[in-house]
């Protein structure tokens, strides 16, 4: 067995040192660093919403101006959509979907990395911004005609259409890689209704962003184009419609709002039955759910828009169709506290934060429907209830199950545990200071406090709320050092993880923790849907080389058809590339170029990514590759 | 149980502090006419669903959490779909069905009708103020809505500049001024009062102090505020007169209107009743000589970006100023 | 652009199977087409928030001389195209190769009718600054122009390729893609022929 080891360790290692730092394109190193460089991000973001909260802490104060206000909640959406929640998920869905699905790596490795260069490169573009004072100040989804160069002068919301161009690059390669890698790479035996819910929802999270995120892109052409090129698509003077824009925006935005959750809720899927001691309930109703979101997420975007005086058959179409939605997430919901019911709890840390997510979830999910409704959404919309309602959904929907995963999954990657200790007290301190800074802001709202207010008169009833929700922010803080502290401690004091320190059911803990560079020393044959609980032997079988090919000739790995997972193909797997860098870097020049309007400049960045592509291309696709 | 007692106790507490906390906050929860009072109910009806909705999911997961298991009871593996078809789907169904056509019906109540010969406004945002036409009286006036009790009033909502949204939670739901179009929203109060309201979508450096008041009095009373803003103010004497030289004779005519004066400007709020007003530059300051001249000379002291450059007058001739600007009621 | 070349990122296709380079590349057209979608959706949405003068600005009807000119380059182009395909799956290098050819000069034909008759034409007449109208279709068939340039680029590639013999019956991932990109790009201007020049008549 330990000859393969080396055989396989030999062919797959990459080699060591700063050249191979910005060349690997292994799945693990690339996912790690989207987890890592998502979560500075949300740390950065975190910090600028603290920022914002010491302002709003007590009425008429001064301690950021209007303008630095306006900067702060605009960067803190952007960062936390586009920075911060969408890339994370990616990164775990990196790291851990080839090891789900038995794989050796993801189809497109330098894809892979290209993706995740451009994901960095565009968040420091963007984030640059914040550093220079010139950030956005349109909020997250910057409505026209505010954006136009009239009232938005110089390059603040150039940083913005440009850089959520440049970010979607890499959402886009990296939906299509993963695609790809779950229709292709499967390991044998792992048929479609055997996949783990966590491969289902990147695979759906996947194929939303698609066909969504388009439109995102066009809305910021043709917005950059006007402001720029002075093109005309949303002035009214020369024939454009500001509405345009909006549309353009929740076609995309919708969608993007479940691209966050559903990966999310497939983490929820793929920790709460490991540690109910059972298989989830109803697993194809759960699966098709997940779908189902997807799909009809398309078909919502509306009701974001109920105030602009549409006419009243669309917002009712729009309305029902928002109100469907409700039903797939209920089955989820349901199916989990089943699970849990039928199932014999033990109430680890990672299993904490589901539960904080349950609860959470549940009460962002219920105000949704509420916003349906229209004429409460016409009340409503654009007041702090809506602030309320999307961060129990995205912080309770996403964040706690992504500490989830990173207590469930981090030993996986670091091979130590954290400490317990420390990370229910980081659970305790999340979760009540997430309820005590989110849930006052239902009242704020109903309350008459509109968002994105960078200061309030007292007397109106809003200055508690807003106290208190301040002080909540603390405490949430707190909870999130707390699990800062306990990871660097765990890198240096962490007892070793061992293989499978939670007694999961699927392949990422059939192998040794960390993983090695090959993943697994014989590509598993999969006959069920938790193939750890009901094959023990695999991880045996699968390190002495006989559950299935070794594929121990060159960078090998093993290609199934799309549904049944039987194997069709021996795939010849790219190595280590300096190109996916190159060509994201001459994109990189080329954004910078056009935010300062140096056409010069933007030629020489064209340069450079036509040569990364050049070397890229030379020799792959036929015959002398491999 | 310790667990859970956090999220329960806020639910409660909400039920509990909605009302009670709302002395004069403009708030949905206290309405005061007939479309916020349909919103309200309308939200009240899914306030308790969403409550029962969350008890039952919630006890669910605290029955399973902490149900005491037998000792030998095996896992079994399927299981619970008809649980899950009739919790997650029948019953979902049902009562999104229901509040749909609830909310449908209550959308009908409450939205204008085509065609409708109620008093009509014209309310125009700007950058950041609201400009107030009541085009068959002839009035003009800013950051300051008179309507008459328990009549409904036509809105004709449009902007100036980029989109601004015009809510005043105790009478209505809001609706945005949009750019290229003109929106129609009713609204009514049934009791006299003064209701606040503020600009609900981002509109730029002020949009936080983009606020104005809806005054609604008896319609006796707002006939007799018709006939007084209708005419131009009284001629101004003394310090006022001189006061008035100044106005005309800065830059101030440049942006403002004042009626009887060849001031007709309409970058900013006309001023010809500005004495008779409750508020400063968008409900920013209450209207008072001190308040005014503080103005004048620093709006961007008080309302850092607004569009209006400090004043260039020396002191006797602010003064003056003041005593014009208060005197024209 | 940015992931074309994912397509060809993987190697060794076996006759039973469609290989994740050609998912790759099927995936990267849906974006795309999505992409145009979206723009012809604009170009509508804004043309019924102009109804009933479109073009606005008393621009004229666009003509369909030229474009039918060009229509006739373009499409026909896929057929060489697809003789190139068949070509390298049967091992005949000499139709690959000339198969590439033709289609690589039809392509160009129509970029010269585009650039040096067609565009020089509208402009004496408004510009992509005129109104959103001039705007919608410079962007619009700029952006297709742009990628028959594309394929046009990677048509050339894949002839050096071919050129040096690097295709043969199993190794051809890359005539494939090249192939799909190209069908794709032909298939988007038909659209962006009805909807630019055709549809305004109705
Ligand atoms: C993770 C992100 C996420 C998720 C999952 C959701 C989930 C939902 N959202 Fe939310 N939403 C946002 C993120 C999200 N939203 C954001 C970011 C905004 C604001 C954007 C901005 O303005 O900046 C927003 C705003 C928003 C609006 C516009 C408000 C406004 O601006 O006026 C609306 C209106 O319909 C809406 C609806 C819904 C609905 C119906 C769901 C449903 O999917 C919820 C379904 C889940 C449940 C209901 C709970 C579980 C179900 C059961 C237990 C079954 C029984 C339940 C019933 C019978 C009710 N959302
Ligand atoms: C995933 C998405 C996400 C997340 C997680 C959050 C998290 C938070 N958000 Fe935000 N939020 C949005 C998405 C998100 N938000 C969006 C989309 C908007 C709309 C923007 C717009 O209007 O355009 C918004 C808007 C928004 C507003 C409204 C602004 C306005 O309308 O005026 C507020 C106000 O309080 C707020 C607060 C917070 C707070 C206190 C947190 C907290 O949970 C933050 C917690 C994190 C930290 C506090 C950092 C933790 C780290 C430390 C402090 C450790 C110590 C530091 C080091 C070791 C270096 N958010
Ligand atoms: C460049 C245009 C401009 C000039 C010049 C200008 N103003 Fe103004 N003024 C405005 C604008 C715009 C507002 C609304 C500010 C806001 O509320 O955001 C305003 C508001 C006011 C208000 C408050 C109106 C209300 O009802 O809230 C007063 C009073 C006023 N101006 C007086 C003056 C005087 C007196 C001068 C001359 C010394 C002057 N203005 C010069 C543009 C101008
Ligand atoms: Cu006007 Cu906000
Ligand atoms: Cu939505």
């Amino acid at each position: 067995m330990a000859a393969i080891a080396e055989r396989l360790t030999s062919i797959w290692e990459e080699t060591p040192g700063l050249a191979s730092w910005l060349t690997t394109v292994d799945h693990k190193r690339i996912g790690k660093r989207y987890i890592a460089t998502a979560f500075t991000f949300f740390v950065l973001a975190g910090l600028e919403a603290m920022a914002m909260r010491i302002q709003l802490a007590r009425p008429d104060q001064a301690f950021v101006t209007p303008n630095a206000f306006n900067q702060l909640f605009t960067m803190h959406g952007i960062t936390m959509i586009f920075m911060f929640a969408t890339p994370i998920l990616s990164g775990f869905g990196n790291y851990f979907v080839p090891l789900m699905i038995g794989a050796r790596d993801m189809a497109f490795p330098r894809l892979n990395a290209f993706g995740y260069w451009v994901f960095f490169f565009a968040g420091l573009f963007m984030s640059f911004s914040l550093l220079i004072g010139k950030a956005p100040t349109d909020g997250w989804f910057n409505y026209v005609p505010f954006a136009l160069t009239h009232y938005s002068p110089g390059m603040n919301i150039d940083f913005y259409g440009l850089g959520i161009i440049f970010i979607g690059i890499s959402s886009t390669t990296g939906a299509i890689n993963f695609i790809v890698t779950i229709f292709k790479m499967r390991a044998p035996g792992m048929s479609i209704n055997r996949m783990p819910l966590f491969v289902w929802a990147v695979l759906t999270t996947a194929f939303a962003i698609v066909f969504a995120l388009p439109s995102l892109t066009v809305a910021n052409v043709l917005l950059e184009l006007q402001r720029l090129a002075g093109f005309h698509f949303y002035d009214v003077a020369r024939g454009g419609d500001p509405i345009l824009w909006q549309h353009l925006f929740w076609i995309f935005g919708h969608p993007d709002v479940y691209i966050i959750v559903l990966p999310a809720l497939g983490i929820v899927s793929t920790i709460l039955p490991v540690f109910s001691r059972r298989p989830i309930i109803a697993y194809p109703y759960v699966a098709l759910s997940v779908v189902a979101i997807g799909i009809v997420g398309f078909g919502v975007w509306v009701h974001h828009m109920f105030a602009t005086g549409l006419p009243q058959l669309s917002m009712s179409f729009f309305s029902a169709a928002s109100m469907m939605v409700v039903i797939p997430s209920g089955i989820q919901m349901f199916a989990w506290v089943i699970t849990i019911i039928k199932g014999r709890p033990v109430f680890t840390v990672p299993f904490l934060f589901v539960i904080g997510f349950i609860v959470t979830f549940l009460i962002g999910g219920l105000t949704g429907p509420m916003f349906a409704a229209v004429p409460f959404d016409q009340q409503i919309t654009d007041s702090y209830f809506v602030v309320a309602h999307f961060h129990y959904v995205l912080f309770g929907g996403a964040v706690f199950p992504i500490f989830a995963a990173l207590y469930y999954w981090l030993p996986k990657m670091t091979g130590r545990l954290l400490n317990e200790r420390l990370g229910k007290l980081s659970f305790w301190l999340i979760f009540i200071g997430f309820q005590v800074t989110f849930f006052p802001m239902h009242i704020m709202g109903l309350l008459g406090m509109p968002r994105r207010i960078y200061t309030y008169q007292s007397g109106l009833g809003w200055d508690v709320w807003n106290m208190l929700s301040s002080i909540g922010s603390f405490i949430l803080a707190a909870g999130i050092l707390a699990f800062i502290v306990d990871y660097f401690l765990s890198l240096r004091r962490g007892l070793p993880a061992g293989d499978d320190p939670w007694a999961a059911d699927t392949l990422e803990w059939a192998i040794s923790s960390p993983p090695p560079a090959y993943n697994f020393e014989s590509i598993p044959h999969v006959a069920s849907r938790e193939p750890l609980w009901d094959q023990p032997e695999l991880p045996q079988q699968i390190r002495r080389g006989t559950a299935g090919p070794v594929l121990d000739e060159g960078h090998a790995t093993v290609a199934t058809s799309v549904l049944d997972a039987d194997s069709e193909d021996v795939l010849q797997m790219p190595g280590e590339s300096p190109w996916p860098l190159a060509t994201a870097l001459g994109m990189l020049i080329i954004f910078s170029a056009l935010l300062v309007s140096n056409l010069g400049l933007a030629a020489a960045g064209l340069v450079v990514m036509s040569f990364g592509i050049a070397g890229w291309l030379w020799d792959t696709g036929d015959v002398t590759s491999g | 149980m310790r667990r859970f007692r956090a999220p329960m106790l806020l639910v409660a507490a909400a039920a509990a502090l909605l009302p009670a906390c709302s002395a004069g906050s403009p708030s949905a929860l206290h309405p005061q006419g007939p479309a916020a009072q349909r919103i309200d109910g309308l939200w009240w009806f899914m306030f308790w669903i969403a409550l029962g909705v969350f008890a039952v999911v919630i006890g669910m997961l605290l029955f399973g959490l902490f149900r005491r298991r037998k000792g030998g009871e095996s896992v079994a593996r399927g299981g619970g779909e008809k649980a899950v078809v009739l919790l997650g789907i029948v019953a979902p169904a049902i009562i999104l069905t229901t509040l749909f056509i609830v909310s449908m019906r209550d959308l009908n109540a409450i939205s204008a009708p085509a065609k409708s010969n109620a008093l009509t406004l014209n309310v125009i945002g700007h950058d950041w103020w609201w400009e107030v036409r009541y085009p068959q009286q002839h009035v003009v006036t800013a950051n300051e809505i008179h309507i008459p009790t328990g009549k409904p009033v036509l809105l004709h909502l449009s902007t100036a500049d980029v989109i601004h949204s015009f809510w005043v939670p105790q009478l209505s739901e809001k609706t945005d001024m949009i750019p290229g179009k003109t929106n129609r929203m009713l609204i009514q109060a049934d009791h006299p009062g003064i209701y606040r309201g503020q600009c609900a979508e981002f509109c730029g450096l002020e949009h936080a102090r983009m606020s104005f008041l809806v005054i609604a009095e008896s319609p006796s009373q707002f006939q007799s505020w018709v006939t007084t803003q209708s005419q131009p103010p009284a001629p101004p004497a003394g310090s006022a007169a001189q006061g008035r030289r100044v106005f005309l004779h800065s830059t101030c005519v440049s942006c403002h209107a004042i009626q009887g004066t060849k001031a007709s400007a309409t970058d900013g709020p006309d001023l010809t009743h500005f004495g008779s007003r409750r508020t400063i530059a968008a409900n920013t300051l209450p209207n008072t000589p001190g308040n005014l001249s503080a103005w004048i000379e620093d709006p961007q002291g008080i309302k850092p970006g607004a569009l209006m450059p400090p004043a260039v007058v020396e002191p006797r001739q602010l003064q003056a100023l003041v005593t014009y600007l208060e005197g024209l009621k | 652009m940015s992931s074309s070349f994912a397509a060809t990122a993987s190697t060794a296709p076996d006759a039973r199977t469609r290989e994740s380079g050609w998912w790759g590349m099927l995936l990267f057209i849906a974006t795309e087409a999505t992409i145009f979608g979206i723009l012809f959706a604009t170009y509508f949405y804004l043309r019924f928030r102009n109804a009933p003068v479109w073009p606005p600005d008393g621009i004229k009807q666009p003509t369909l001389g030229l474009p039918l000119l060009m229509s006739a380059f373009l499409l026909t182009s896929s057929i060489p195209m697809h003789i190139a395909e068949l070509g390298v799956k049967r091992g005949k290098q000499t139709w690959l190769k000339a198969g590439l050819a033709v289609s690589f000069l039809l392509g160009v034909g129509f970029l010269i009718v585009m650039l040096g008759f067609e565009y020089p034409e509208k402009l004496k007449e408004f510009t992509a600054q005129t109104d959103v109208y001039g705007s919608l279709f410079f962007l619009i068939t700029a952006l297709h122009g742009s990628h028959v340039f594309v394929g046009l680029v990677m048509n050339a590639w894949t002839q050096v390729k071919a050129s040096r013999g690097r295709f043969d019956e199993r190794h051809h991932l890359t005539v494939l893609n090249v192939a799909a990109y190209w069908h794709f790009v032909d298939v988007i201007w038909v659209f962006v022929f009805l909807t630019l020049y055709f549809s305004p008549r109705f």
